[in-house]
């Protein structure tokens, strides 16, 4: 398909198809279904940050009233070792399963240790407060640099760290060691004329959506599942549950209820099989919830990080050579997103010498998972405030600095391809011209700058697009709609079909209903499910070519497509039929018109993004005001503007966030202080200025509107745009996370002691 | 467990005196504390039924406040918000629009938190309020209703009715400023009421000034207000007042603040807020004058 | 102990027995499946669940059911006209003032309180009003825009009437 200068659909910003449910409070979401007679399910977690389980006495809980079925660890399958792990890729199955129930070991508070289910929720939870659990209670590790020290507690005594050769002799909290290399750094460093070396910390934050997770699940006796709930995939969801409970995935079936927000926290299991076996236990459809406080000690945080990172560069400001040591806290089970971070923290420069060594570590903390952008955002917090400290230290403007260095078409990446077209230049170049990068500062205020990269994914993905008798369309896809999805995925089918958009009805099918389509993460679906939309779409153009084809009976070759019908000449006259035309006439053609497609996509185009923040300090109280605040992204191109628009804001929200207030707060026993939304401090709508956007458009050429992902980047940049404002208003340059009024204060007073 | 909304004090009292009973006024501390299983009264006693405790009155130059007034309420009575901005601006502070419209004052006091943002304002007001019990009637002086974190002056089957603030002096007014981290939806790190009365020509005469969170109550910091009296707030007697909030100031460390933060705050905001509290009422010196 | 209640909900009444210790919003959920009323923390520090209680805006997990005997509560699912939406909801869907939704019912019910008392807000007024219904996806930009778009429509609408 050629790529046209003007649409008709694409680009505008129409009303979603779901809008009305969902303002109305209509949209069912995970904790809004409810079955006839069923149970509830609860679960007791563990209090302490690491023990060994000794006993666990359900006997009390079990002669209550009410209560129908208990589950320990002792109720999962146990999964032999090849099965732990499909096609090299994770989870770890055997460690997903430890973590839904403990077996040995509970490894963080919060950790589950058995569920109960019961005829109500309050009874559920009596009965699990009967449940007496005898740990022995072993010394824990919350830090990451402590975890690493050589008489740290272990958390696994069998863990041998990968990645090492020879393989270390003794056991350790480092899963793994990570190593990436580009040129030679000693040479690079050797050349460089300035040489800047610090050290960063951030802490782990929850991915905070405002839906605590929720499950509903059915058995029959013949092993027939069903489960509602909401997630980032109900194809994850079936896999998972099969794998973990070792059923045939053809047995299950999950629907998906509508999703309060995932941001990657939802693209693993918690609940699901644990309902599945109550269910099996009771023979009685079992419903879960968790409370807010569950969300915050049982579920993935996105990991906290040590990075040590150095960089090299001429005095006129170009960059030769990038070393850095990343450690990533893991949670309890290996896995953190270490890796992800080495790739990207200098993704958007060229930089000849480059090179990453990262370590995924065991921490008695819930085990992390992956939180938009994984790994990205603490990695680009050091090297972009490096970046900017280069820019104070050789006096040069920090957007001319990134601009002299940043990658474009044919740079080699740090982490090895290179590049093909690229947007980075244009959104540097949009921040230089945005009337934000030019408006004055009073006292007390500075202007942050900071770049962020992220590759997006594609994958498999499918979708079907069924014609009514009436010309209209269903479009069916297999990915939960968590931001509007199903409103590009419904324009992207209108543009290419020709049909008003209001004329599509998107639908998004359970796992019985519809082929196989990856999870929604990795910014996948506007590009990847979206190129199959299109791709089902000119199937169904093909097909109704073929039906005007038997109905004015000429050959196809005579028949063409244009604007939204088909076009012939019979005895020289022209000739037109529309989809509606020919759907009404589908039982003399053949049966109704059906088009589809399943695909692997390939070719996501990376995205990179640069934002402007600008900040007050107060110099008494170390309290930052965000004043103003603008995101530039190259976004390929916007199906839907005003939904990217609101990706780049919500992404810039949560990264002010981690900025600025939200931490894990831990007591000396391991325990968190702060699992509530009192005390973790999201951003509130008074805390936060208006966002502006800039959507650079660069287009993708592996897609035909030129579509790239647009979720992750916007969460890279805000960490350093908001600590190099903070520097730069403050006159003190702070490498630890959270920016929160007592570090700054503290950091203002040193400053001043040490003159 | 029960729940009864008694509509006279004296069936209140009779219910509040059965063991495990426990008062309900807005409920934005009692129900939240429940849910978490950290609370479980046998018997709530919804005190909103009993007209006293639902009124703000007003007679000459006084004012008294139901224990059970909400948020809301509180700021939208012009005549209050007039006489006691500090009152109304530290209670406005308490959570979020939703909170507003159920918190109360009464509740305020008897959660006892020594973070309560309202609580140092009625102090420095000099508020006193009405305590009803089997013992019978007993006005108390505010200061002296929270004892220690989580626990009040209250006896056994005691409740708060109402609060009274003294007759509103001529060139006087008051102020509170709290630090959170976030603008809204936050328990201060750290608070400082401050009420001031002025002589005709501004200089102060009177100086009232409470601390929140920076002990185990909140704390009527009476030797760091001595240096307001017979200036003009000038920047060298600020400066000694600040001193002597430091001096008075004894926090805790915790997951809130640290007590090098919240001592060195708590004089800043206790500096501001005189400053308020000192332009409110010479606003009020010129407008009379 | 069973409380024999009678309530106003969305101008229907309902006559209904709770538990002492049930809250609204369980009320609401699970007696009347009146589930656009979310539950997001149970503490009151989201605003996922905000209704109006005689007109006041309130989250309903801070109520106990047992309280609302004799009042009036509305809910999202009273907001919309038979054959027409709110202008607030209008007006989210087109600046699409929502991405997930969780908390958009809660966030149109406050929005409704702040226009009710104050039909001409600034935008700094209307992020302090909603500073307690917290939105993780949308940066709350658009839903500002939305809240003032909304005001100023429904202001041309009463100054025509």
């Amino acid at each position: 398909m050629n790529r046209k200068q003007t649409y008709q659909w694409v680009g505008s910003r129409p009303i979603r198809p779901d809008g009305i449910d969902k303002v109305t409070g209509k949209a069912e979401f995970a904790a809004d279904f409810s079955l006839p007679g069923m149970l509830h399910g609860v679960i007791l977690r563990s209090p302490v940050a690491h023990a060994r389980i000794l006993r666990i006495d359900t006997a009390l809980a079990t002669a209550l009233p009410g209560v129908k079925a208990i589950i320990t660890a002792a109720d999962m399958p146990v999964i032999p070792e090849q099965d732990a792990v499909v096609n090299q890729q994770p989870p770890d199955f055997r460690e997903l399963s430890d973590n839904l129930m403990a077996r040995d070991k509970v490894l963080y508070e919060g950790h589950a240790v058995a569920a109960v289910a019961a005829t109500s929720r309050e009874l559920a939870l009596q009965a699990a407060q009967l449940i007496q659990v005898e740990y022995e209670v072993l010394p824990h590790v919350i830090d990451v640099r402590l975890a690493m020290e050589p008489d740290a507690p272990l958390l696994n005594e069998q863990l041998i760290t990968k990645g090492i050769d020879p393989a270390p002799e003794y056991p350790s909290n480092i899963a793994s060691r990570h190593e990436q290399v580009l040129g030679d750094v000693t040479a690079g460093f050797a050349e460089a004329e300035i040489i800047l070396e610090r050290e960063f910390t951030t802490q782990p934050v929850h991915q905070g959506y405002i839906e605590p997770h929720a499950c509903t699940a059915r058995i029959n006796v013949d092993g027939e599942a069903q489960i509602w709930c909401s997630s980032q995939g109900h194809y994850m969801v079936r896999a998972y549950c099969a794998r973990l409970l070792r059923m045939d995935i053809s047995r299950i079936r999950v629907t998906p209820l509508e999703i309060g927000g995932g941001f990657g926290g939802k693209t693993t299991v918690y609940l699901e099989p644990i309902a599945l076996l109550l269910a099996a236990k009771t023979g009685k459809p079992v419903t879960m919830k968790m409370s807010r406080q569950e969300v915050f000690t049982s579920t993935g945080p996105a990991s906290g990080s040590y990075i040590a990172m150095k960089i090299g560069a001429r005095k006129d400001g170009s960059i030769i050579a990038a070393e850095a040591i990343l450690c990533y806290q893991a949670g309890a089970y290996p896995g953190s997103p270490v890796k992800l971070g080495c790739m990207t923290a200098f993704a958007p420069y060229r930089i000849p010498n480059v090179r990453m060594i990262g370590y995924d570590v065991l921490v008695n903390r819930p085990k992390s998972a992956a939180y938009r952008a994984p790994g990205a955002p603490m990695a680009a917090f050091a090297a972009e405030s490096l970046i900017d400290l280069l820019a104070q230290e050789l006096q040069l403007d920090p957007v001319a600095l990134r601009l002299l260095n940043a990658a474009e078409e044919g740079t080699q990446a740090p982490y090895g391809p290179r590049f093909k077209q690229i947007g980075y230049r244009q959104t540097l170049e949009a921040a230089l011209q945005h009337p934000h990068y030019s408006a004055p500062l009073a006292a007390n205020q500075g202007r942050g700058i900071a770049s962020g990269f992220w590759f997006n994914i594609g994958g498999q993905s499918s979708a079907a697009i069924h014609l009514n008798e009436d010309g209209t369309a269903i479009l069916v896809t297999g990915n939960p709609d968590i931001g509007g999805s199903r409103a590009s995925m419904a324009i992207m089918a209108a543009e290419v079909l020709g049909m008003d958009y209001r004329d599509i009805s998107p639908v998004i099918a359970d796992t019985s209903s519809g082929a196989y389509s990856d999870l929604t993460g990795g910014s996948r679906v506007t590009f990847a499910v979206g190129l199959a939309v299109i791709t089902a779409a000119e199937d169904v153009i093909q097909q109704l070519k073929a039906r005007a084809a038997l109905l004015w009976d000429v050959p196809e070759t005579q028949i063409s497509w244009e604007s939204g019908s088909f076009h012939t000449e019979l005895q020289g006259k022209p000739q037109r039929m529309s989809i509606a035309d020919i759907a009404a006439k589908s039982a003399q053609t053949g049966g109704p018109v059906s088009g589809k497609a399943t695909i692997n996509a390939q070719g996501a185009g990376p995205g990179f993004g640069t934002h402007l923040c600008d900040v007050e300090v107060d110099p008494e109280t170390g309290q930052v005001k965000i004043l103003r605040y603008t995101a530039i992204q190259d976004v390929g191109k916007a199906i839907h503007p005003a939904y990217v628009e609101g990706q780049l804001q919500g992404g810039a929200a949560q990264g002010i966030g981690w900025a600025l207030n939200e931490e894990y707060l831990y007591d000396e026993s391991g325990k968190l202080l702060n699992p509530g939304f009192l005390d973790y401090r999201m951003p509130v709508a008074s805390d936060l200025p208006a966002i502006d956007t800039v959507l650079v458009e660069v287009p993708n050429p592996a897609h035909p509107f030129g579509v790239r992902g647009v979720g992750e980047v916007p969460i890279i940049a805000p960490l350093a745009a908001v600590a190099n404002a903070v520097a730069r208003a403050t006159g003190v340059r702070l490498t630890d996370l959270p920016l929160s009024p007592p570090r700054i204060l503290a950091a203002i007073e040193a400053a001043k002691r040490s003159g | 467990m029960d729940y009864y909304s008694p509509t006279s004090i004296a069936d209140a009292i009779r219910l509040l005196s059965s063991p495990g009973a426990c008062v309900l006024a807005g409920g934005t501390d009692l129900i939240p504390q429940m849910q978490a299983g950290r609370r479980d009264p046998a018997l709530i006693i919804d005190i909103k039924k009993i007209p006293q405790t639902r009124t703000i009155s007003q007679h000459a130059n006084r004012f008294s406040i139901g224990a059970a007034v909400t948020g809301a309420e509180l700021s939208e009575h012009p005549q209050l918000h007039a006489c006691w901005p500090g009152i109304v601006e530290a209670f406005d502070l308490i959570g979020s629009s939703q909170i507003q419209g159920r918190a109360t004052p009464g509740g305020n006091f008897c959660n006892a938190s020594p973070a309560a943002d309202s609580v140092p304002a009625f102090i420095a007001a000099n508020a006193t309020c009405r305590i009803v019990g089997p013992q019978g009637e007993r006005e108390c002086p505010v200061e002296q209703i929270i004892v220690s974190p989580g626990k009040t002056c209250l006896q056994a089957g005691e409740f708060i009715v109402s609060f009274m603030l003294p007759e509103t002096l001529p060139y006087s007014a008051d102020a509170y400023l709290r630090m959170t981290p976030r603008t809204e939806m936050d328990i201060a790190i750290t608070g400082a009421a401050v009420r001031l009365t002025l002589d005709k020509a501004g200089v102060c005469q009177t100086a009232r000034v409470v601390l929140g969170a920076v002990g185990p109550t909140p704390l009527l910091a009476e030797a760091a207000a001595k240096h307001l009296p017979g200036s003009r707030l000038e920047k060298k007697t600020l400066q000694l007042f600040e001193e002597a909030v430091r001096e008075q100031c004894r926090p805790i460390n915790d997951k809130r603040g640290t007590i090098e933060y919240r001592t060195a705050v708590a004089a800043v905001l206790a500096r501001r807020s005189a400053l308020i509290a000192y332009e409110r009422a010479l606003a009020r010196t010129e407008v009379q004058q | 102990m069973k409380h024999h209640i009678s309530v106003l909900i969305n101008e229907q009444k309902h006559e209904l027995l709770c538990n002492s210790a049930e809250t609204l919003l369980d009320m609401l959920r699970n007696q009347l499946r009146l589930t656009g009323s979310k539950e997001g923390c149970a503490s009151g520090d989201c605003g996922a669940c905000s209704v109006l209680l005689d007109k006041r805006l309130v989250c309903a997990c801070l109520v106990l059911a047992a309280e609302t005997d004799g009042k009036q509560v509305e809910t999202i699912e009273g907001m919309a006209g038979a054959d027409k939406l709110h202008p607030l909801q209008q007006k989210f869907l087109e600046h699409a003032a929502l991405q997930c939704g969780i908390c958009t019912p809660g966030i149109l019910i406050a929005a409704k309180a702040l226009l009710a008392r104050n039909p001409n807000p600034t935008a700094t007024e209307v992020r302090y009003w909603l500073a307690g219904n917290l939105c993780r996806c949308t940066g709350y930009d658009k839903i500002i825009q939305a809240v003032l778009e909304a005001a100023a429509e429904m202001a041309s609408v009463q100054e025509q009437a």
